[in-house]
């Protein structure tokens, strides 16, 4: 049996002693593409911010590659697991340059050759030579979010954690930088986990999705279930019919 | 030609697409510069405050006479082409004093900008940052601090310190630091709760480096607005020593103690207090101006 790339076992998060994610289990094999789709509140970014280490009032296990993670998180756990946050107007430093973000991991992990590894990320991202000295108020919301994938990229970790990745973003982009993530995701052989209120995104992005409803998964399937418009718990297709559009009966079901 | 040089140069510095750190730098002050312009007062206060330091280090040229020179048979001279704000009572050249006395007033702004200035704001940024039991023992420290009237405090300093122009500046720095503390606590956090300083961990950056290059940085701009509009309160209280006697020591040109030293003539000899007296209300005023003008230009995002 392989080593799982990811393992999380019973995961209780409280914000303030409410339990925001309510005993959560899964794995991911490496390679493997996981969505984890839920309405607002449901406690889907808080598995991930549980996993980076920002959400710490915790309990459960969480393995990264056969390692179990403590309270802290150290450099070796930088290097293989990263995050692209959903805000990208917040998740840039405003004061600091697009060669200044990709730079400050570099130096935080002693890793030589900077200069090509600066060029290489906004490469890989599509954004070309004339970005990489801008600041981020000179930056569109598309290429601010790829810039903090470049920034995700640039410690070439195994396993990305994609909060919300495309949410803030114009419709006409979502896509862009969607498959961009998948693309770069399978070239490099990343673990991928992504959060979505968009069961759509997901079941384009993941192989297998699990549904979120108020801090437990309700459903989990492979995601080809999905896109047949299937589902066995009531709320996963409530959202599977929401995903296809407006419609005046839905709504009332909703609020009722 | 000219103007195409110019107009170049311009397109350079806002280009959109910089191609060198020190490009995206450049465009970056320039642009804040364009925005401080904008602000006439501001312009005003900066001139004002240029002139000061301008008298400063070209006292010796400016001034027609020596400062400390006195001369008896001149004594209480009205203002004239000789003397351009008059004598004092030893026969001193007031014009002279005041221009030697910014080097005084720059002296003390200057110490004390660059002693309070990073304290309140690393001592701030630390508080903010760890919250908890640091913040609340740090907090309660500037509380204690900021209860005291500050020239009162300063007082208690110079009488225990001694009189004098260093202990001056010490009693003013100890008793001003705490609002910067709070100013840089306030916006660390709100800062330290964002999206990039989580980016900023998830990339293993130690807490130092976060407070030092990514929180300190975002702090700096309201703590220069804040030290800018202080120190016309600044030139204040070291006047206000300056006049009680505990201040600068006679014969130093102070404009505090050259006010005091009018005090006695102030309705025959009306110059004697009233030209320094203008020379600290002027220089207040141009301090905050151009905080005021910084504060603007820096705000704007």
């Amino acid at each position: 049996m392989t080593e799982k790339a990811l393992d999380v076992r019973d995961l209780v998060v409280r914000y303030s002693s409410r339990a925001v994610v309510d005993g959560v289990s899964f794995s991911l094999d490496p390679g493997d593409s996981f969505g984890i789709v839920g309405e607002s509140g449901s406690g889907k970014s808080t598995v991930l911010r549980a996993i980076a280490g920002l959400a710490t009032d915790r309990s459960g296990t969480i393995d990264v590659a056969g390692k179990r993670l403590g309270a802290k998180r150290d450099l070796a756990f930088c290097r293989l697991v990263q995050m692209v946050f959903q805000d990208p107007f917040g998740s840039l430093h405003p004061k600091q340059t697009v060669d200044r973000a990709l730079a400050e991991p570099i130096a935080i992990h002693g890793l030589g050759d900077g200069e090509r590894r600066i060029q290489e990320a906004l490469d890989a991202v599509g954004l070309g030579r004339g970005f990489r000295f801008r600041y981020p108020h000179q930056l569109s919301g598309g290429q601010r979010q790829r810039v903090a994938i470049a920034r995700a990229l640039i410690l070439e970790p195994k396993i990305l954690l994609l909060d919300e990745p495309t949410s803030a973003l114009d419709v006409s982009i979502q896509a862009e930088v969607l498959n961009l993530l998948k693309r770069l995701a399978a070239e490099r052989g990343m673990t991928m986990l992504l959060v979505s209120h968009n069961l759509a995104v997901v079941a384009h992005m993941c192989e297998r999705v699990a549904v979120m409803q108020s801090g437990v998964f309700v459903e989990e399937a492979p995601s080809s279930r999905f896109r047949s418009l299937k589902a066995e718990h009531p709320y996963t297709q409530t959202l599977l019919d929401a995903s296809g559009g407006f419609r005046r009966g839905l709504a009332a079901g909703l609020v009722g | 030609m000219r103007a195409a040089t110019s107009q170049s140069w311009r397109d350079w510095l806002l280009s959109e697409a910089p191609q060198s750190r020190a490009q995206a730098r450049a465009g970056q002050a320039y642009r804040r510069w364009r925005g401080f312009t904008e602000n006439w007062l501001g312009v005003v206060g900066l001139v004002i405050v240029l002139t000061l330091i301008g008298m400063a280090i070209f006292a010796p040229w400016i001034a027609p006479y020596d400062p400390l020179a006195q001369n008896l048979s001149q004594r209480l001279q009205p203002v004239s082409w000789q003397h351009w704000c008059g004598t004092d009572s030893l026969g001193r050249d007031i014009f002279s004093r005041i221009v030697y006395g910014s080097r005084v007033t720059l002296l003390i702004v200057g110490l004390v900008v660059v002693t309070v200035g990073p304290l309140g704001l690393i001592l701030g940024c630390v508080a903010g940052y760890y919250g908890g039991a640091v913040d609340r023992i740090l907090m309660r420290v500037t509380d204690i601090v900021l209860a005291f009237p500050k020239l009162i405090l300063a007082l208690a300093f110079v009488a225990a310190l001694g009189p004098g122009l260093e202990n001056a500046i010490i009693a003013i720095a100890i008793t001003s630091w705490p609002p910067y503390a709070r100013v840089a606590r306030t916006e660390t956090m709100v800062i330290r709760n964002s999206d990039y300083i989580a980016a900023a961990k998830l990339q293993g950056a130690s807490s130092l480096r976060i407070i030092m290059l990514h929180v300190v940085p975002l702090c700096v701009p309201s703590v220069i607005v804040r030290s800018t509009l202080d120190m016309a309160g600044v030139i204040l209280t070291a006047a206000g020593l300056g006049f009680l006697g505990l201040g600068a020591q006679p014969p130093t040109p102070e404009w505090g103690a050259m006010i005091a030293a009018g005090r006695e003539q102030i309705f025959d000899q009306w110059w004697v207090a009233t030209f320094p007296g203008l020379a600290i209300c002027i220089v207040a005023l141009g301090f905050n101006l151009l905080g005021d003008g910084v504060r603007d230009a820096l705000d704007a995002r």
